[in-house]
Formats: C-alpha cells, structure tokens, sequence
C-alpha cells in the first residue's frame, strides 16, 4: 500500500508492506535512525516520536496508521539555531550515559512540556513514566527536564 | 517482532467497518488504538487476515451527558477519559482507572472500546464499567444491542461481541458526587495489574466492588458487596474479597498472592471511600 507522511516538515511518499510498523518505516525506509528500537514490546519508550503533535511509541503504531499524518522525529528538533530547549538540557545536566534511551527521552518530555510548560518533578516523573533508562537513574533526566523548562520548554 | 501479513482497509464509516466484517467474516479484527491488538500481533498470538482500521472514526470519540447516564464514545483515547470535564463529574472512577493504564504514550492511543472490547482479565477500565454497572453497546448487521457489563465477558480475551459486531458507546449511570476508589498492584510502573480493585458506593449505601487479574475474566467480588449491604465492617468484608474467585496461578503471581493481594487491596479502597 502507498503511504504519505510527512516527517520533520518533509512530504515522504512510499509503498510499503501493511504489516511495516512506523519505527521501521522511519529506520529502514527514511533512514532516519534516530528513532531507536529497544524493547520492541512499547513497553522502554526509545522508540517515541510525535504523531500529530502527540508522543506515541512507533514499534506499536502501524505505518498505515500514520499515513497523512505528520511525525516528528529526534533528528526535526534541532533548528537553525542549534539544539531544541530540550536536547540542550540534556547536554548540560548529563541526562544520558549511553544514549540509548535518550531520543525517546527528549521525545517524551518535548511532548510532556508543550502540555505543561512548568511541570512539578513529580509530573516529569509521571510523564516520563513510558520511558526507561538503564544508565542514569532518572535524577539526571528529571533534571534536563527542569532546565528545558526554565530555558524555553518544548520549542 | 513483526505481525505476520495482513490486509489493511481503513474504514470511513461505521457501517463501512461493519461491512469489512461481514464480508470477512471471522478472518477480520479492528484496529482501534492498536495496543492491545498490534503487540498480539507482533507476539503472532493474533494473526488476522485483515485488520479494518477503524482509528479515524472521529464520531465514535465523545462524553456526554445522556439523560441520568454518561455516554462515552468506543473510541475514547484514555488520555481523553484522564481529563474530560464530564467524566470527572460523573463518572471519576472511569478517569481514576484510566490515568493509571500504562504510560502516557499508552494513553494517547488506547480506546476504552478497544480495552473492553480485547477483554484482558486484568484490564484496568474493565474494573471500573464493571463497578459502575456500565452498559456496552455493540452494532452488527442486526442492528444495536445493549450488553450489560457484567455478561460482557466470558473469559480470557473472550467476550459476548460477535465476529460482526463492534463496540460503539458505553453507557455509565452518573455516580457524581459518590465515593470510589480504585486500586491496583503491579510489578513495575508500567506493568498489568497483577491484582487491581474498582470500588463506586451506591447512593442507596452499599458498594458495587470489582476484581482484576482475579480470574478469567473481570467480576464483581459479590461476597464483598453483600457482606457490606449487610453492614459488615468494611475490613472484615475486604477480608471476603477472594471468595468465589479462581485466581490465576503463573509466573506473575501465585493464586495465593493473588488472593492475598485481593483481600489488601479491597480494603484499601474500601478504606479509602
């Protein structure tokens, strides 16, 4: 089936399998690796991206699904004047170790903070819940959350 | 993982979803949310034929007041149930269930039609349609049919919906203003419940209690809610929670956990009302 989405801004038109889940679609068809497979169960969150805005985990949503729609990836936050808010917060309070989780990371609380531009630690933690980090204990993370808050939120 | 092979149609309408079934008669599922059905998928423990999205069926996605009953559209995200204005002041056990489902991505893209409809025995908004002596509307080629929460289902991932029915609306009697609670234990944050409890008081007095992860389907711990109609103490009655019910025993939980935890948790809530 022919599918149209628009990734970062950019029309893409493909013929893909029913069955082809978005991450694949956004992997091995885009070659946009950003977006990371782990758990491939929704269960880790790395492979979170925006789907109209909303953060979804793409291992669990069908490319078919996502056609005509708009998805933002890690690799559409940056802008011409550098990383977003929150990939800087994560840079400056160390909120990654290997890196593994981080895009679903930075998905995730770019979603969490367009929702809630002042969240409390407690509501990072509740919205980050669908998100899993091996390295850094979560303090960090939470931590690059409240810095993107005070330094311009889910731009 | 990745499903096995599939057709995929994206339905228009309802009746358009109504037709696909009929026309593929068992060899068609419905893909609300997907996260129910796309993880059995890519685990191959479902391996549908055709899936009929029925995703962007945006009129099956609503709360509103019906007479002394809140109707609530199939397609309701969980994330909706979490903040709609009218389910907090009818039915707040229904955003006290959903807010606790999963994660927000979760959320964002699970339907209370499709959790109900997937029957999942430990299915955390099962608990509260079942406390709630919810009603669920199915439509097939027939016409509509009005299933009663409590007969809805039949045992694990079974329900009384047919091959060509679908889920259109669940129908809610308004318990504003009505103590509830809703409790659940699980092994990590974002996990099942292993054992969860749904409690909404009656305006009459009493409690209508129910039990997930408790057996092969959701029920009612109706030993629990005559106990408390009698006016039996309610941690003596949450000591009660367990009877009558086959808990299931596997690599989560031992039915004597299960039971354990059932009694815990209904007092609990119980408590808490």
């Amino acid at each position: 089936m022919r599918v149209e989405i628009t990734v970062n801004g950019q029309p893409h038109s493909a013929e893909v399998e029913s069955r082809l889940l978005l991450a694949h679609f956004l992997r091995d068809v885009l070659s946009l690796t950003g977006t990371h497979v782990g758990c491939d169960t929704s269960s880790c969150g790395a492979c979170t991206v925006l789907l109209d805005g909303v953060a979804v985990k793409s291992c669990t949503v069908l490319a078919a699904q996502a056609d005509g729609c708009a998805v933002t990836t890690i690799e559409g936050l940056a802008g011409p004047d550098g990383l977003s808010p929150v990939q800087e917060g994560f840079r400056q309070c160390h909120g990654l170790q290997c890196g593994y989780c981080t895009p679903g990371m930075v998905m995730a609380a770019t979603a969490l903070l367009s929702e809630r531009p002042d969240p409390s630690e407690q509501e990072i933690r509740d919205g980050l819940k669908g998100n899993m980090c091996r390295c850094t204990g979560y303090q960090m993370i939470v931590e690059s959350v409240q810095w993107a808050a005070a330094n311009g939120g889910a731009r | 993982m990745i499903p096995a092979g599939f057709s995929y149609v994206r339905a228009g309408s309802v009746q358009e979803a109504l037709d696909e079934l009929a026309r593929h008669g068992g060899a068609a599922r419905l893909l609300a949310g997907g996260h129910s059905l796309l993880p059995a998928m890519k685990l191959r423990r479902a391996e549908p034929g055709v899936l009929v999205d029925i995703g962007r069926l945006g009129e099956l996605s609503y709360v509103r007041v019906d007479g002394d009953r809140i109707a609530v559209g199939a397609l309701t995200s969980h994330r909706t149930l979490e903040r709609d204005p009218l389910v907090a002041e009818h039915v707040p056990l229904l955003a006290a269930a959903a807010c606790r489902i999963g994660d927000p991505q979760v959320r964002n893209r699970g339907t209370i039609g499709g959790s109900l409809a997937h029957a999942d025995p430990a299915a955390d908004l099962a608990a509260a349609v079942l406390a709630l002596d919810g009603v669920l509307v199915a439509r097939g080629p027939s016409g509509v049919r009005e299933i009663p929460a409590r007969e809805f289902f039949t045992g694990p991932r079974r329900s009384a919906l047919a091959a060509d029915e679908m889920l259109t609306e669940i129908r809610l009697p308004a318990a504003g203003g009505l103590p509830y609670a809703f409790e659940k234990f699980s092994r990590r944050a974002l996990d099942w419940a292993v054992v969860g409890v749904a409690v909404q008081s009656r305006p009459g007095g009493g409690a209508a209690v129910a039990l997930i992860g408790m057996g092969p389907t959701p029920l009612r711990a109706t030993a629990v809610e005559e106990a408390l109609a009698a006016g039996t103490p309610a941690a003596e009655a949450a000591g009660l929670a367990s009877r009558g019910c086959e808990p299931p025993d596997n690599v989560v939980a031992s039915s004597a956990y299960r039971a354990h935890l059932a009694e815990v948790l209904v007092g609990r809530a119980l408590t808490a009302l």
